[in-house]
């Protein structure tokens, strides 16, 4: 069959396209300040960038709902700000300052945000897929409609609770949107050198669970892909298992001299960069102009420097507040609106 | 204040604790390995499966990390879930769920998101089980903050400590020593839930204070007799919740006796034993005649044959002579 040369592309709606192209641009941006305020010894701790990433997170949240549970990574500054949670709030959360979404007691790597129903901030490779389990399993049993989006790597494949937990929803059929970011290299071992099947979307399917390779590096077949996922999830269709290829472009971490990869395999990915290629197609289609562009560099530098500018305001927690929160304080009705069910007391 | 009493066992207590609160609140759901179709690994859940349905008595794949993570995950969800793991051997294979996960994501989240598990399961030697299900870890586990640790040992105890637990907004850990799931007694007929803050004095005594919990309790109570024939007059204290634990009844009782032995079925080196040793240091030193004796398991791995396991745990013999010691200095 005789097959164009020419990628077809969907046409995308103006005011949308330029949404995605400026919410990957705030991660970017983010990012890149992350780094130099690393740099500025301003945070400290693990950081990991999601530069490079961007078109993931931000396709995938356009197909979640306010009340969709979110579980992300230690890489998951861009899941953050992309689902809805302040920039302000992650900033200040990096610097550690009681103003962070956090209070300052996670970091770079434990964001968590109850308003926007973002469950961390999970720095044990795996650890939080069973906790995606957990939380499906609470909306079936209530009767939810919401599904919950569960983000790892693919480096989380190697690790047990990736299979008891894919086993456990699929055999529940419990709403969970698997989302695997598949960026070749867990820290610093390639998928090739870690596992014997590399092709994830069988592992997923040996627990009978759809699953589908997704361009991670294209904002709006993530977007597709997720939609069409989440909308068999939220119809009772048991989870759903997405592979998003994608690639880090920056080290794994600030300690990284990345040793393990070539520098031309990383500039051949770089052509792949989800953003400046969002634009030079927006542009092809008459969607986008150059002020387009100039405009939200300035609306994006203007919230990363207010960010910042909030972090370094912020107060640090006292410390005699240290051990506030180890346990609950307040009875567990009346701490959140998540927990709405009166609990019965006991009879005398 | 007469009460109508009943004839039940330690085992038949949980399950009514648990069909209880299943009755209470329709949020409360029991999953483990074969706790439904089976009836539970040592039969406590039995009958439940045909009274709840499946879906709130879930039976479970062999995947203590998963099944106990999505403990925490339907817990921070909204429902209240119990959560049975068949020993604390194999709570090991949950142990990333409940050390990096339940005992942190409070204090890690700044208070967003509080943790209202309950994880059950059974401890303890003296079954013949060997080396991977008869360990007493239970102290390990009060290493941790964010968790609570309860050691029902008494039949008041196994039918209230549950309830309690679940209202609790954070994880709370329950440890069922296998040997008491047959033990036989008297019950309230309306036995409730209990206060989960305080140890309790279940012997009163004035020459030496025995502190023990769980599956020793008994065995201690049984030494406390044999010394009542010497005239040595013993207190015997349960701890009941080993975190937090409640030093001040611990000091008080050391303080009226100025003696204390401490008898656990755990290992003594890094142990719940030498924690509370340490707490007696720390608030009772000038009140102590001796010096604080223990009586704790062998530190080997359990073995299988009667008489020598027999030998690795703590005995009443054994009790009784670490306690004329402290009281007499010699046996």
């Amino acid at each position: 069959m005789a097959q164009s040369n020419r990628r077809k592309q969907p046409t995308i709606e103006r005011e949308h396209a330029l949404h995605l192209l400026k919410e990957m641009l705030r991660i970017r941006r983010l990012e890149e300040k992350c780094v130099e305020l690393y740099t500025a010894a301003k945070i400290r701790g693990f950081v990991h960038l999601y530069i490079g990433e961007e078109a993931v997170a931000v396709g995938t949240m356009q197909a979640l709902e306010p009340e969709d549970n979110i579980v992300a990574t230690y890489r998951e500054h861009g899941h953050a700000l992309a689902r809805g949670v302040s920039a302000n709030a992650i900033m200040a959360e990096m610097y550690g300052k009681l103003e962070g979404c956090s209070r300052g007691r996670g970091g770079s790597m434990h964001l968590f945000d109850a308003a926007t129903r973002f469950y961390g901030g999970n720095a044990i490779v795996g650890g939080g897929l069973p906790l995606a389990v957990g939380l499906a399993l609470a909306d079936k049993i209530a009767g939810r409609p919401q599904l919950t989006a569960c983000f790892f790597g693919e480096g989380a494949v190697a690790e047990g609770e990736f299979h008891e937990s894919l086993n456990l929803a699929a055999l529940w059929n419990l709403p969970v949107l698997f989302c695997c970011e598949n960026n070749l290299y867990a820290m610093g071992t390639a998928l090739s050198r870690s596992e014997s099947e590399t092709d994830i979307c069988l592992k997923a399917a040996a627990f009978e669970i759809p699953a589908w390779p997704v361009d991670g590096m294209d904002v709006v077949a993530v977007e597709g892909a997720t939609r069409r996922a989440a909308t068999a999830v939220r119809g009772g269709g048991g989870p759903h298992f997405l592979e998003y290829r994608t690639y880090r472009f920056r080290a794994h971490s600030m300690y990284d001299p990345e040793l393990y990869r070539d520098k031309q395999e990383v500039a051949e990915w770089k052509k792949r960069d989800p953003i400046p290629n969002l634009l030079e197609r927006l542009k092809q289609q008459n969607l986008s102009q150059e002020e387009d562009w100039t405009r939200m560099e300035a609306e994006v530098a203007r919230e990363i420097e207010q960010s910042v500018e909030f972090a370094e305001a912020g107060k640090w927690e006292p410390v005699e507040e240290l051990t506030r929160f180890v346990y609950s304080e307040a009875p567990t009705d009346v701490q959140g609106s998540k927990f709405n069910v009166q609990s019965p007391r006991p009879t005398p | 204040m007469s009460t109508e009493m009943i004839k039940t066992t330690y085992r038949e207590a949980i399950r009514a604790a648990i069909r209880d609160a299943m009755l209470r609140d329709e949020r409360v759901f029991l999953m483990g390995e074969d706790v439904g179709r089976y009836g539970g690994c040592f039969a406590v859940s039995k009958g439940l499966l045909d009274e709840f349905g499946p879906e709130r008595i879930r039976d479970t794949p062999l995947s203590e990390s998963a099944f106990v993570g999505a403990g925490i995950g339907a817990a921070m969800g909204g429902v209240r879930p119990i959560v049975e793991i068949m020993t604390v051997n194999f709570s090991l294979l949950a142990l990333d769920q409940i050390v990096n996960n339940a005992a942190t994501i409070l204090h890690m989240s700044g208070g967003q998101f509080n943790i209202p598990l309950v994880i059950r399961m059974t401890t303890g030697a003296g079954r013949q089980l060997a080396a991977q299900h008869s360990h007493s870890l239970e102290g390990w586990y009060a290493h941790i903050p964010g968790i609570k640790v309860l050691t029902p040992a008494t039949l008041e105890d196994a039918r209230g400590m549950l309830w309690p637990a679940l209202e609790d907004p954070d994880p709370v850990l329950i440890f069922e020593n296998g040997l008491l799931y047959n033990m036989e007694g008297e019950l309230a007929a309306d036995a409730g839930p209990v206060d989960i803050s305080k140890a309790a004095i279940r012997r009163p005594g004035q020459h030496i204070s025995l502190i023990t919990y769980g599956g020793t309790l008994f065995k201690t109570l049984a030494a406390a007799d044999e010394l009542a024939r010497d005239g040595i007059d013993a207190e015997v204290v349960d701890l009941r919740i080993l975190r937090p634990l409640d030093t001040e009844m611990i000091v008080d009782s050391v303080t009226r006796t100025h003696r204390a032995v401490i008898i656990d079925e755990g290992w003594r080196s890094g142990s719940i034993s030498a924690e509370i040793m340490a707490r007696i240091m720390e608030n009772a030193f000038y009140e102590l005649d001796a010096p604080v004796a223990r009586v704790c398991s062998v530190e080997v791995p359990m073995p299988y044959p009667k008489h020598l396991e027999d030998a690795a745990i703590p005995q009443v013999p054994a009790i009784v002579a670490a306690s004329r010691r402290v009281v007499t200095g010699h046996e």
